[in-house]
């Protein structure tokens, strides 16, 4: 960023400049054609088409869910997984904003951004998969069950997307150029912070919590008193992995919007991966004190037994061992490829709780229609495409130059700043 | 579930701010709550079930069920193991005699009515509710659709309208509420059955019946009432002459209620929500000074440096 210059724009201007990246419409759209969108336009073609027909037919129709497997892929995966796989957010903000870990400053707007995408489209697969989605504000106004895991959760990953949209806010605000409103936005981050630190820490383990309730049900393998506890654990390793494993895809993608100076991303990498080799070696542990603790070493020994050793040995041990390596040797990319390896560990284990281990002992299993995968791949395809329309338009990987906090900016700004007072008449 | 361990939890989400719930509320102890004393209930006697489906049809008739798929005088039924669904509230299975050359057994399936309901523990809408009267009843009209009472129950008995786009509802025996007990009667499987294998009653009448029938005929009978201690217990019991594991009851669902399964980490919501922004504050206010003293050291250092 030479010849730092700060824009003023005309609204026609801002929408040109802002919205279509500086192209002409035509530009623009010639522009879409890449790879990537005609493979997204494809998905979209039978994904949309397929939710109009979960949505006017109903659910019986479009799954394969029944009444003794009332949950299936979308609560396993969009909604289980996403929500772990969304906690970045929090991770990365505590660090930065309480613990003072300044220097990982760069990951946290990515790290917000994919948290709050993330909690939104996890609301969306949810109501996909509710029966009356139209009646979602129910727990909060109209009956408040308070017995209930799931109004803890409904609450707090209400409470938390609204939270994780406010720290969302410097950035769409220095995208939109309201720099009074930016102010306040940034003066709420602590506080936000905090917030989100709580929320996430009591729906992150409520999620564990839900299943407390089917200890005739669960694979006694999965099933623990300490359910909230590994998916609190969990939840936070596979924040910091989508950290690590975003961070490598965004440099890919992205190349050309990070403009962090004197930013170095393999340290930053490695750094994470310290943190995550920690966490993944303190949940291995974790999980051999739930199989001690309730004596089910018997069941190792069975099909689902060794399922469960693959989870725990291939996809929390061996990434643990892959960060603790790579870290001695500095090697970001076999750091990278470890968080890959925890991050579909994740995703492995909330569908073994929530679908593989649940119901395990009966002869009606699920498995679900091909109409659950589309609305799945739909749903993270729009993700992807949010994330990215997003990524393209507003300081979330680059800082704005306005707002800039890297000397060189500070410097370029007072140069062009002396320039104008200079050369005025 | 009208009681008062209820009435504890809502003070706990009060404290947390999370329901707008009156204080007086928040002074009620944490006791556990057994139940009230003159509840109902049902004792079916599967020594004297003989398959008829007379309950099944009287169900569906007062429920004003669609007609089923296999009429009810149809035997072929009995083929497989059946369970409860969207259109059928009860169902009769059968099950070989474990005793060699026994007649087969027939067992009545329907919701259990428990003492503290898994299903009512986890609606986080309230639909559902233990009544004082010992049915737990079904409130359509607040219902989101999410199922978690379907995963939580542990007889596998709430059932979906999958087939509803617009208005599914959860399905499942009310012991008749609304048409009949509210109004003072008996539910309609139990009028109908021309055996007299169930029996309606206040449900401690039931146990001490039951314990009569089983002390009476023990060669008929085995030492066991089915739902009087299974989770926490439950409003319709069963006494049998063959063990109850063999003709397809759970026998390890415990005697905790399901209510208590998830009542430890409610508990430690409000320490969270109270204690943690304590510690994140703490630890910020700690981040701060240490930053502060760093760069306070390093001008001073600095000073030093030009005075040299």
């Amino acid at each position: 960023m030479t010849g730092y210059i700060e824009k003023k724009y005309t609204f026609r201007s801002w929408v040109i400049e802002q919205l279509f990246m500086g192209k002409t419409i035509k530009e623009y759209l010639k522009g879409l054609i890449t790879p990537f969108n005609l493979v997204a336009a494809l998905i979209l073609l039978v994904g949309v088409p397929v939710s109009v027909y979960r949505f006017s037919q109903g659910l019986g129709p479009s799954t394969n869910l029944s009444d003794n497997n009332p949950w299936g892929l979308w609560i396993g995966f969009d909604v289980m997984a996403g929500v772990a796989l969304a906690a970045g957010g929090f991770v990365m903000g505590t660090a930065v904003y309480l613990f003072g870990l300044k220097e990982y400053h760069p990951t946290v707007r990515p790290a917000v951004l994919t948290g709050f995408l993330g909690y939104f489209f996890v609301v969306v697969g949810l109501c996909f998969d509710l029966g009356r989605p139209w009646r979602l504000p129910y727990p909060m106004l109209v009956s408040i069950g308070v017995t209930s895991v799931l109004l803890l959760v409904g609450w707090h990953v209400a409470l938390y997307l609204t939270t994780q949209f406010v720290e969302f806010c410097p950035a769409l605000f220095e995208w939109l150029g309201l720099k009074n409103f930016r102010k306040w936005a940034v003066r709420l981050t602590v506080g936000a912070t905090i917030f989100g630190a709580i929320l996430s820490t009591l729906h992150q383990s409520a999620l564990g919590a839900l299943f407390l309730l089917t200890p005739g049900k669960l694979h006694p393998l999965w099933y623990s008193s300490f359910l909230p506890v590994f998916f609190l654990i969990s939840a936070i390793i596979a924040g910091i992995s989508m950290v690590i494993f975003e961070s490598m895809l965004s440099h890919r993608v992205f190349g050309d919007r990070i403009n962090h100076q004197g930013v170095d991303f393999d340290k930053l990498t490695l750094g994470l991966g310290k943190a995550a080799a920690i966490g993944l070696f303190a949940y291995f542990a974790l999980k051999w004190v739930g199989v001690a603790h309730d004596n089910r070493w018997e069941f190792l020994n069975t099909p689902l037994g060794h399922w469960f050793l693959v989870e725990v040995f291939i996809f929390v041990l061996l990434p643990c061992l892959l960060f603790t390596w790579a870290v001695r040797k500095s090697n970001a990319a076999l750091v990278r490829f470890a968080s890959i390896v925890t991050v579909i560990g994740i995703i492995i284990n909330r569908i073994n709780v929530a679908v593989v281990g649940l119901n395990w002992n009966i002869e009606d299993r699920y498995f679900p229609s091909w109409m659950e995968f589309i609305v799945t791949i739909t749903i993270i395809t729009t993700g992807l495409l949010t994330f990215r329309w997003i990524v393209n338009r507003m300081p979330i990987l680059n800082e704005h130059p306005d707002y800039s906090e890297t000397d060189q900016h500070v410097l370029e700004r007072e140069r062009v700043t002396a320039e104008q007072f200079l050369n005025s008449p | 579930m009208e009681i008062s361990r209820r009435k504890f939890l809502k003070s706990i989400t009060a404290a947390s701010g999370a329901s707008l719930v009156s204080k007086s509320q928040i002074a009620q102890g944490a006791e556990r709550f057994t139940g009230w004393s003159d509840r109902f209930g049902v004792l079916s006697d599967l020594t004297r079930c003989v398959g008829c489906r007379s309950c099944e049809a009287a169900c569906n008739e007062i429920n004003k069920l669609p007609p089923p798929k296999i009429p009810f005088e149809d035997q072929s039924v009995f083929e497989k193991i059946r369970r409860t669904d969207a259109q059928t509230y009860t169902v009769v299975n059968r099950y070989p005699n474990p005793k060699p050359g026994g007649e087969p057994i027939f067992v009545k399936k329907q919701c259990m009515h428990c003492d503290e309901p898994a299903c009512a523990s986890a609606c986080l809408v309230k639909a559902f509710k233990k009544t004082r009267e010992g049915p737990v009843t079904y409130n359509k009209g607040v219902c989101i659709g999410c199922r978690y009472c379907m995963t939580a129950c542990p007889f596998y008995v709430p059932a979906y309208e999958y087939d509803d786009p617009f208005s599914p509802e959860v399905k499942k025996c009310s012991m008749c509420y609304d048409n009949r007990i509210s109004k003072g009667g008996i539910p309609a499987c139990v009028e109908a059955c021309p055996m007299e294998a169930m029996t309606f009653g206040k449900r401690s009448d039931l146990i001490k019946l039951a314990r009569k029938r089983i002390i009476e005929q023990p060669d008929i009978y085995i030492y066991e009432i089915y739902g009087e201690h299974e989770v926490g217990g439950t409003s319709w019991l069963y006494i049998s002459g063959v063990p109850f594991e063999k003709i397809g009851f759970r026998m390890d669902l415990g005697t905790t209620p399901y209510a208590e399964l998830t009542r430890g980490f409610l508990g430690a919501v409000p320490l969270v929500l109270i204690l943690w922004p304590a510690f994140l504050i703490g630890v910020y206010m700690f981040t701060k000074r240490r930053q502060g003293m760093a760069e306070t050291e390093e001008s001073n250092f600095e000073i030093e440096e030009d005075q040299q």
